[in-house]
């Protein structure tokens, strides 16, 4: 198995109008080729952070970031992220979205290869019919989907999404989830995922990662032990509840920790 | 037209025809003299008789070429500062006391000096409009260009794009509508600002007009010079909000 990337004792703090802020410390780990890590952790706790050292964004205050061996250096098309927020443009259609990346000089391909990848895409995520509407006509789960598409367009290796599905009603986050396993089936690629959800991360993912109140460490490294493909029949199986309470059981410990530590903050100000 | 078309006019109309009776009724209530108040059809008749005999329109055209240009200009000025103001944070923290200092004096506080160093003609006017235009617009686009977010330009990284590609592909489309939101604004402001402009002696222009009828006391010749203003200034703006919903299509915002 090939290393894809490492975290090696990144720790990170933000200096804020009321001082250091740790937010993430001292986290160490490998993400091998065809890995599918998800994230969990208590809200506020530094997920998204530790997300966006290794998309390039933030630099560690100490410690190492590598992708394919180097100190990443900062965004690149070989690692796809899919924001919390989507961040589809609304000055494009549907279509010019997943075009998008196509089109610059990163990635160029013919015009006809292009519309070839954007009809494969507008029809995988069910979104062939808006090909030429514009995003404000789009409901939450249809921007998602458009956000991956335009991810998945420039056949990125790496796919780090942040909670992205977090804001969907129950039916068409199952739908996506199964949308992303068949996906990830076809394309195989590698994932960090954050996510709040301990059956999503169960479900998806094959090692999870239970990080702590802020700042974030690592609390334990679950390997999850269902072979891929997978589907819904999995959630039934025994092995997945008794993961399901060992895992809610950190992440609520966690959960904890973290609203103890905000309650004396929101008293002060 | 369509229904719904002579519909919205129908609508549009009523609010007009209601300004008219009550000017009638204000004219023939008996609280004010008469002869203050020119009747609405009295200033009609006017109106064509200027625009026949006196060449109304020759000062519809210099007062509009005015504006025009001064607001050209301005924005013309406005777009790249503001721009860089409301993309550079220290700029911004530099340069808007400063800016809001110039915005706050009236134009027409300004005309005594304007004349002193541009004379009378042509370019004092333009100047005027200028400052106008560019300190309202200048403000519009730095306070738009201020509140885009870096979410699409991190999307844009993340799927390869080079600094020339993210300002030409994302930063420019975010930037159309603030541009246009200035223009409108300077649009207004330039309007209100012509008649202060065309004090500064000038020989035509509805300004002008207006102010050699008030030296006559042709109270009939300025109500035809103020309701030229507005209903110019109206249809500026009705094209400019044209343009603004053909361009921004994918605004969520209802552009009529
Ligand atoms: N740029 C920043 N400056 C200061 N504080 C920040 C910054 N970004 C995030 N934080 C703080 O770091 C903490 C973790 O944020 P985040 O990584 O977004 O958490 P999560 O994704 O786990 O919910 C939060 O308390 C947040 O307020
Ligand atoms: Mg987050």
């Amino acid at each position: 198995m090939t290393k894809r990337a490492r975290f090696e004792n990144v720790s990170l703090s933000f200096e804020t109008p009321k001082g250091r802020l740790n937010v993430v410390e001292d986290v160490s780990y490998d993400i091998n080729d065809g890995d599918f890590i998800a994230v969990i952790g208590p809200s506020g706790c530094g997920k998204t952070t530790m997300m966006s050292m290794l998309a390039g964004f933030q630099r560690p205050t100490t410690g190492n970031v590598l992708f394919d061996g180097r100190p990443v250096a900062g965004p690149g098309p070989e690692r796809g992220v899919i924001f919390q927020e989507y961040g589809v443009f609304p000055w494009l259609t549907v279509k010019q979205n997943i075009a998008f990346g196509l089109t610059l000089s990163a990635n160029r391909v013919a015009a006809g290869e292009r519309d070839a990848i954007c009809d494969h895409y507008l029809g995988l995520m069910g979104l062939s019919d808006f090909a030429s509407s514009y995003p404000k006509h789009l409901s939450g789960g249809m921007r998602q989907r458009l956000a991956i598409a335009r991810a998945y367009a420039v056949k990125p290796q790496f796919l780090l999404m942040d909670e992205p599905f977090g804001a969907l009603d129950a039916q068409t986050r199952s739908n996506m989830q199964n949308l992303l396993l068949k996906v990830l089936e076809t394309e195989g690629k590698t994932v960090m995922l954050i996510t709040h959800s301990v059956e999503e991360a169960i479900y998806l993912a094959s090692r999870i990662v239970v990080v702590t109140a802020r700042p974030a460490r690592i609390r334990e490294i679950i390997d999850v032990p269902f072979a891929y493909p997978r589907d819904e029949s999995i959630q039934e199986r025994p092995e997945f509840g008794e993961l399901r309470s060992y895992i809610k059981q950190l992440v609520m410990d966690e959960y904890r920790a973290q609203q103890a530590q905000m309650r004396p903050a929101s008293f002060s100000e | 037209m369509n229904g719904a078309g002579v519909r919205r006019f129908g609508l549009g109309l009523i609010p007009w025809v209601g300004a008219i009776l009550l000017w009638y009724t204000v004219r023939w209530s008996g609280f004010v003299n008469v002869s203050l108040i020119p009747a609405p059809h009295q200033v009609a008749a006017k109106f064509f008789e200027l625009l026949t005999k006196e060449g109304l329109l020759v000062d519809i055209f210099v007062s509009t070429r005015r504006v025009f240009f001064g607001v050209a200009l301005g924005i013309l000025a406005a777009v790249p500062v503001g721009f860089l103001l409301g993309w550079y944070r220290p700029a911004r923290t530099f340069a808007d006391p400063m800016i809001n200092f110039f915005r706050a004096l009236p134009p027409i506080a300004l005309i005594p000096l304007v004349i002193v160093y541009f004379g009378v003609d042509e370019v004092a006017k333009l100047v005027i409009l200028f400052y106008a235009s560019f300190f309202s617009g200048v403000i519009v686009m730095y306070e738009g260009v201020s509140q885009i977010t870096p979410l699409y330009i991190r999307v844009a990284q993340t799927l390869g794009a080079s600094q020339a590609e993210i300002f030409r592909k994302v930063i420019i489309p975010l930037t159309v509508p603030h541009i246009l939101t200035a223009l409108r604004v300077a649009l207004g402001v330039a309007w209100a600002t012509l008649v202060a402009s065309e004090l500064i002696a000038a020989q035509r222009g509805l300004g002008a007009m207006i102010q050699n009828a008030s030296t006559y006391f042709l109270l009939d010749v300025i109500y035809v010079g103020i309701i030229c203003i507005g209903l110019i200034a109206l249809i500026m703006d009705m094209i400019l909000r044209r343009i603004t919903a053909r361009l921004l299509v994918w605004q969520d915002r209802v552009v009529a």
